[in-house]
């Protein structure tokens, strides 16, 4: 019985006498690996580019982007989406200052942003595929054009709406964090926010690429 | 924040051994996943040879078992299978694990003086989704319709629905992606704990260079992985949706079509750098085991890990030299050519280096030791032989012979297989606090190399007489006819290295839970690792280590007669 006691405290020991580690540099392990995981995200996205690019560049025929995909909407929507990184340097800003509101406020508008976003992006794809424009087989007023050009457009866009939808999720996780005021204790507690907020900067600048790439080229 | 890292130990089963977050048992659970794939990409290699040497006998032993339909015969669609799956298996599934799981995991949090990953839990996701991903794999040789059949390399249109129907063709590229996920989760655990948990006083100049390698390698996975998952979601997209990326409208019913030369580009935008993943982590250990070996300084270290950093950059700038027959224009040819030759200036140097660690050492010929010096042999023969391939008038006459699978097989696959022997034998003794045969070991190697080189070099001969590869029987043509006999020369050779593994797995299994106790140091090298007693305690270290010396510090004049070797946590004298 006492033995017992006594082996339960040695695995309980190393918990608390390990000591803080020395470590190199100022930058936190999580800032790191958000930088690394951006790095290998942007190479897939190149990835896709690069397959689009070649596709297109090689093609005999291929439509003029903005005649069919609606270069104004999509352009609010990206509008909307660069205002939500601006909220989101708001809410790292705020989980600096231990500002509990502000932390809450500026995340709810980021989501919002997000959630616009993809709404406007659901709407754009029903459009689409009602206008003729469909995954494997597009039509255009009534004329055959080349099926990549849909392919590579809901391949692109959609691979970018899952990251939109992902950020979204992430950042709703951290938003129930806050509401606990988890991130807003002062010292390093801030650095979950601060990385959400690197990921979404990336899913935005990314989505300047596709949007020039896609609809403006 | 900066102690995430650091999690109590675990108290159920479960935790302890199944969904462990700890570097050391993730470790195991790679090495013991990786060993038994590699057994199985190399029962498939048997098979293989027996079908090259003898079309149309029935396999022995257990061929009527895996092909009832044929009596025992491997029909052709079978081995089809057999060579894309044995590749796949051998470099996502037993390799990859291997060296750079098992061998990362263990290694670099001891290397470096750390107490796990910076990432415990990201670290058993990247175990459990290559776990899922080998056995999505697994299960696509039992669908409806066919396993794959187009090659580990996938290519368009044998991999589209035009070329393969069977479902296996799909599950195949969603089980590539799966191991690719956790590979990039491995790199991205691998690059943040060498950068950010490193003891004091272990700058990366005192780093043991089989960190520099497994650093290295990490990089170029998360960087290039993630282009080889965009062209399998392609794939799919392709296989389950009916888009035609890679579909030429020249076989479409009409209308437009897609570039399957695209897949290529983005395959091997991977695949080249793949080929440095496989091989950096055992150049890391070939340069410190020589040392250790050898009882000298690494020659060179500094050009090492320049020449090391070199490969890295220049692997991303050569993989068109894979696609010198697809109609490549000549400048990009030419290029890809000149690009491709210049890694072999950073190889020289490594080479240099070695044998300069070698030259006049107070050599110890152990099993680690024998398994890092054949790596050396090993992949010159591959190295020398690449400058024919990577020379455009000779590869397009070499191009998909045998010459290229004795190639590719020499660097990328022995040389990474030595290697990663030779990290098993040298760190079994710290990992599973039990010493393996040292005369099991010596025969293993000797079984081991002497017929890998046979193998291999006969490939050299067939292929550069113009025996094409994938051919399911040489015999019924006409002019290879009279190579028969190389094929038969190489499956005898072949099934000897088959058996020898045997003895790999005799020794291993009996030397795990009945080998001979290991003494905290049996190697007599100063490495962090070494330091810490055996088994190794959960934390690692008592207390984090403070490095004063690099780590190849041996036969220092200024130790003295007694002894050539200091640890890294002492001073050197004077």
């Amino acid at each position: 019985m006492d033995s017992g006691h006594v082996a339960a405290a040695d695995h309980a020991a190393p918990q608390t006498s390990v000591p803080e580690d020395p470590h190199f540099g100022k930058a936190s392990g999580g800032k790191v690996g958000m930088w690394i995981f951006i790095a290998q995200d942007g190479m897939s996205f190149g990835g896709l580019l690069f397959a689009y690019g070649i596709l297109r560049a090689t093609a005999t025929e291929w439509p003029v982007p903005s005649d069919i995909l609606g270069i104004a909407l999509t352009a609010i929507a990206t509008f909307i989406l660069i205002c939500s990184s601006l909220s989101m340097v708001f809410a790292v800003e705020a989980a600096e200052k231990r500002d509990q509101v502000g932390l809450v406020r500026w995340l709810m508008v980021t989501i919002a942003g997000g959630l616009l976003f993809l709404g406007v992006q659901v709407w754009e794809y029903m459009h689409l595929v009602h206008a003729g424009i469909g995954f494997a087989e597009c039509t255009w007023e009534g004329e055959t054009v080349n099926s990549l050009f849909g392919s590579t457009f809901y391949a692109v866009t959609g691979f970018h709406g899952m990251h939109v939808t992902a950020g979204v999720i992430y950042l709703m996780c951290i938003l129930r964090g806050a509401m606990k005021g988890k991130y807003t204790q002062g010292g390093t507690s801030s650095s979950p926010v601060e990385l959400v907020g690197l990921f979404w900067h990336f899913v935005d600048l990314v989505w300047i690429l596709v949007f020039t790439f896609i609809y403006l080229l | 924040m900066t102690s995430d890292h650091i999690h109590p130990e675990p108290t159920t089963f479960l935790k302890k051994h199944v969904f462990s977050v700890d570097h050391k048992v993730i470790a195991k659970q790679f090495l013991w996943f990786g060993l038994v794939w590699l057994g199985i990409g190399g029962i498939m290699a048997m098979m293989l040879r027996w079908q090259l040497a003898n079309p149309g006998v029935p396999v022995p032993l257990f061929g009527k078992l895996l092909f009832p339909r044929t009596s025992g015969v491997i029909d052709p669609a079978s081995y089809n299978t057999l060579f894309t799956m044995h590749g796949t298996i051998m470099i996502f599934l037993g390799l990859t694990p291997a060296m750079i799981g098992a061998l990362g995991n263990w290694s670099i949090p001891l290397m470096i003086g750390a107490r796990d990953m910076i990432f415990p839990t990201l670290n058993m996701l990247s175990f459990w989704t290559m776990v899922m991903g080998g056995a999505v794999g697994f299960y696509s040789l039992f669908v409806p319709l066919g396993a794959t059949e187009a090659g580990w390399t996938g290519y368009p249109t044998l991999s589209t629905t035009v070329g393969a129907v069977g479902q296996g063709e799909t599950l195949w590229a969603i089980a590539v992606f799966l191991i690719g996920a956790s590979s990039i989760m491995g790199g991205i655990n691998y690059i943040t704990t060498v950068i950010r948990l490193r003891c004091p006083g272990m700058h990366w100049m005192r780093l043991p260079l089989t960190v520099w390698g497994l650093f290295l390698t990490s990089i170029l996975n998360v960087l290039f992985i993630p282009v080889i998952g965009s062209a399998m979601i392609i794939l799919v997209l392709d296989r389950v949706f009916g888009t035609t990326f890679y579909v030429p409208a020249s076989i479409m019913s009409g209308g437009t079509g897609g570039d399957p030369i695209l897949y290529q580009h983005l395959f091997w935008i991977f695949g080249h750098p793949e080929v440095y993943i496989l091989i950096l982590p055992a150049w890391g250990v070939v340069c410190d085991l020589l040392s250790f070996f050898a009882r000298k300084p690494a020659f060179g270290y500094r050009a090492s890990v320049g020449a090391m950093v070199a490969v890295t950059v220049l692997s991303a700038v050569v993989y068109g030299h894979h696609m010198f027959t697809t109609g490549l224009s000549a400048m990009l040819g030419e290029s890809f050519m000149l690009l491709t030759m210049i890694i072999s200036v950073p190889a020289e140097v490594l080479f240099f280096n070695w044998l300069h660690t070698l030259w006049k050492g107070n050599l110890r010929l152990t099993t680690p030791m024998l398994f890092a010096m054949s790596v050396i042999f090993v992949f010159g023969l591959g190295g020398l032989t690449g400058i024919y391939l990577a020379t455009i008038g000779t590869d397009i006459f070499l191009h998909d012979t045998y010459f290229v699978v004795g190639h590719f097989h020499l660097t990328m696959a022995a040389s990474a297989l030595f290697g990663t022997f030779a990290a098993v034998y040298f760190w079994f003794p710290k990992m599973f606090g039990r010493m393996m045969s040292e005369r099991l070991g010596k025969l293993h190697f000797w079984l081991s190399f002497v017929p890998l080189v046979i193998v291999f070099c006969i490939m050299f001969i067939s292929g550069y007489a113009g025996m094409p590869r994938r051919y399911y029987d040489h015999t019924s043509t006409e002019y290879l006819r009279p190579l028969q006999h190389l094929n038969v020369a190489t499956s005898v050779a072949a099934f000897l290295l088959g058996a020898a593994q045997l003895i790999f797995v005799y020794n291993f299994i009996k030397s795990r839970w009945w080998g001979e106790p290991a003494p905290q140091n049996p190697w007599e090298v100063g490495t962090l690792d070494w330091t810490t007693e055996t088994p190794v305690p959960h934390y690692n270290f008592k207390t984090i280590p403070v490095v004063q010396c690099g780590p190849h510090e041996f036969s220092n004049p200024v130790l003295g007669p007694d002894t050539d070797w200091i640890y890294q946590t002492e001073k050197l004298p004077g």
